[in-house]
């Protein structure tokens, strides 16, 4: 245990020391807001990472967590002039509570039928954010107001890198502490054997659903900031493609890997800016990247590079 | 005082196929209680129905006086009934020492908050959860194997991490499907040993197990199944002079020819 638990400490202080320093090698502001957004899809990642890598279960959905999260940060302040971190913490509640719903029934499936249940899950959500234009203002998007945490109004590129990074650190601080704790270890179980799970007296339904209000919650918060960060919001947060996206970071980084889910982020956010030098090609590099990745690193990029420099990963 | 679990006409069907047939057993804690018979006796399913895994068309299952026909698995773990499996079901990612941790899951906190904050009762409750699942895993031998992943680890080792596992649930019955299936003969004495340890510290154990010699030595009784019917039920020395029985192994001829040897 006491390996672990310094196994633990050791991905949070990585990654404090990665935030805190990364932004000696900034050449200008546009790195911070970069850097903040891999922040930001990198504690979704994680988020998600807990219900796909540990406890085993596909979503194909979990964009329209954000969505809701961002919507949420947008509209409730708009509409009621109370504090905005108010409603990041009023939209995780919600989403903690439709993942619990939803959850319910479809968590029975396994595998394909999963996926596809909550692929529809997620289409469904960008659909009333598409067509709701009341509130969201449609596929045009919405203004949404600044941040503001004691007295600080949280504004610029820079501030938001801070803020996203705080989040992440606190995010892979949680995520850890659960992975060692009987709740994690029922998940993994889960992810191994459900009959031998159950066998054990584990109530396989109920970790399930655990893993998916968590991992919704986490994908809220992330919304929540990417909304607030840019300060527009359109319902793209939530499109299928942003879903894929996630999944894509998760495994390209690597399954049952935080540190992993933050480099999968990093993957999918830098490499499209990096790539913008190929014009046309952008995306056909992107696509072959992955590929590659997943052909050479199979694993994801951090267990594959753990192993090879034979140490456990993280 | 000893409890009893008692299964009364057990039958399930697949498809029009009567897989198990009016099936009735009783095993008491600290016994052990061996269930055999040929290939496809319904032995493996008949603990199926017994553990909550398939639910029985008919009959029922009494832990201990009290109804537990329609529990589910994890239920039934809850009330003192574990098993392990015939074909291996062990979390490979996870270490041996995880793996018997997780069986200590129905007498952890379920406070998914504190989890998720890692207050100090969890870090507590960790380290004592672990203590324990590596007391038990030293109690089988394999205390070397404690931080190994479960996935790399010989096979007669996870048979035995398996019946670990089961055990750190506390059951008051255990049923072991096939427990020295695969096993060399050094493994199948292993096996044995845990299994008589096991019993005599009070729990029943009602074992389905192919290896005959082994069955005769460890069994307190038996019951024989073929094609999903109780054909006998005695002490060792009665089955192994059952006439009925041997023909259910050997056929006809085969039963004439050991008669005369």
């Amino acid at each position: 245990m006491q390996r672990f638990l310094s196994h633990r400490l050791t991905v949070v202080v990585v990654l404090a020391l990665i935030v805190a320093l990364l932004p000696l090698v900034f050449p200008s502001a546009y790195y911070y807001r970069v850097a903040g957004q891999v922040f930001v899809f990198g504690l979704a990642a994680i988020g998600l990472n807990l219900l796909m890598g540990y406890a085993g279960q596909v979503s194909l959905g979990h964009a329209g967590f954000m969505g809701i999260g961002a919507y949420a940060a947008a509209i409730g302040p708009a509409q009621t002039g109370t504090p905005v971190w108010f409603w990041v913490v009023a939209g995780s509640a919600l989403s903690g509570l439709i993942a619990w719903v939803v959850g319910r029934p479809i968590l029975k499936l396994r595998g394909h039928y999963l996926a596809v249940a909550t692929l529809g899950f997620g289409i469904l959500l960008f659909m009333v954010f598409t067509n709701e234009s009341r509130w969201t203002g449609g596929p045009d998007g919405m203004p949404v107001q600044r941040l503001e945490l004691f007295g600080w109004r949280v504004r610029t590129g820079i501030e938001w890198y801070w803020v996203s990074g705080v989040l992440l650190v606190l995010g892979a601080w949680v995520a850890g502490n659960l992975v060692d704790s009987p709740t994690g270890r029922a998940m993994r179980a889960i992810h191994d054997s459900e009959v031998a799970s159950r066998s054990a007296g584990i109530d396989v339904a109920r970790q399930k659903l655990t893993a998916f209000v968590i991992s919704a919650v986490y994908a809220s918060v992330a919304g929540a900031s990417f909304a607030l960060m840019n300060g527009h919001l359109t319902p793209d947060v939530s499109s299928f493609l942003r879903s894929v996206e996630l999944v894509t970071m998760v495994v390209v980084g690597g399954m049952g890997s935080i540190f992993g889910s933050l480099v999968g982020s990093a993957v999918l956010v830098v490499l499209p800016q990096a790539l913008t030098v190929f014009h046309d090609y952008e995306h056909a590099i992107l696509g072959l990247m992955i590929m590659l990745f997943m052909i050479f690193l199979r694993e994801g990029i951090v267990p594959s590079l753990a192993r090879r420099f034979g140490r456990r990963s993280a | 005082m000893s409890k009893l679990l008692s299964v009364s006409d057990l039958s399930i069907s697949f498809g029009g196929v009567q897989a198990v047939d009016g099936v009735s057993f009783e095993a008491r804690t600290g016994e052990i209680y061996a269930i055999i018979g040929p290939n496809g006796a319904g032995k493996t399913t008949l603990f199926n129905m017994v553990s909550g895994v398939y639910r029985p068309d008919r009959g029922r299952v009494m832990l201990d006086g009290q109804d537990v026909t329609e529990l589910e698995p994890d239920r039934l773990c809850r009330l003192g009934l574990s098993r392990t499996y015939q074909n291996l079901q062990i979390f490979f990612r996870l270490t041996a020492a995880e793996n018997v941790m997780v069986g200590r899951h129905r007498h952890e906190s379920a406070n998914v908050l504190a989890h998720l904050l890692a207050l100090p009762s969890v870090a507590r409750q960790n380290r004592e959860t672990r203590r324990n699942a590596v007391a038990l895993l030293a109690r089988i031998g394999m205390e070397r194997y404690a931080d190994t992943p479960a996935g790399s680890m010989p096979y007669g080792a996870l048979k035995r991490l398996e019946i670990a596992r089961a055990l750190a649930t506390e059951p008051r019955f255990l049923l072991l499907d096939e427990p020295a299936a695969g096993c060399n003969p050094v493994e199948t004495d292993e096996v044995e040993a845990v299994i008589h340890a096991i019993a005599k510290d009070g729990v029943g154990v009602v074992l389905v197990e192919h290896d005959m010699k082994l069955v005769m030595r460890i069994s307190d009784r038996i019951l024989v199944l073929e094609q999903g019917r109780p054909l006998a039920e005695g002490q060792p020395r009665d089955i192994r002079e059952n006439p009925a029985v041997m023909k259910a192994y050997l056929g006809e001829h085969g039963a004439r020819e050991a008669a005369r040897a």
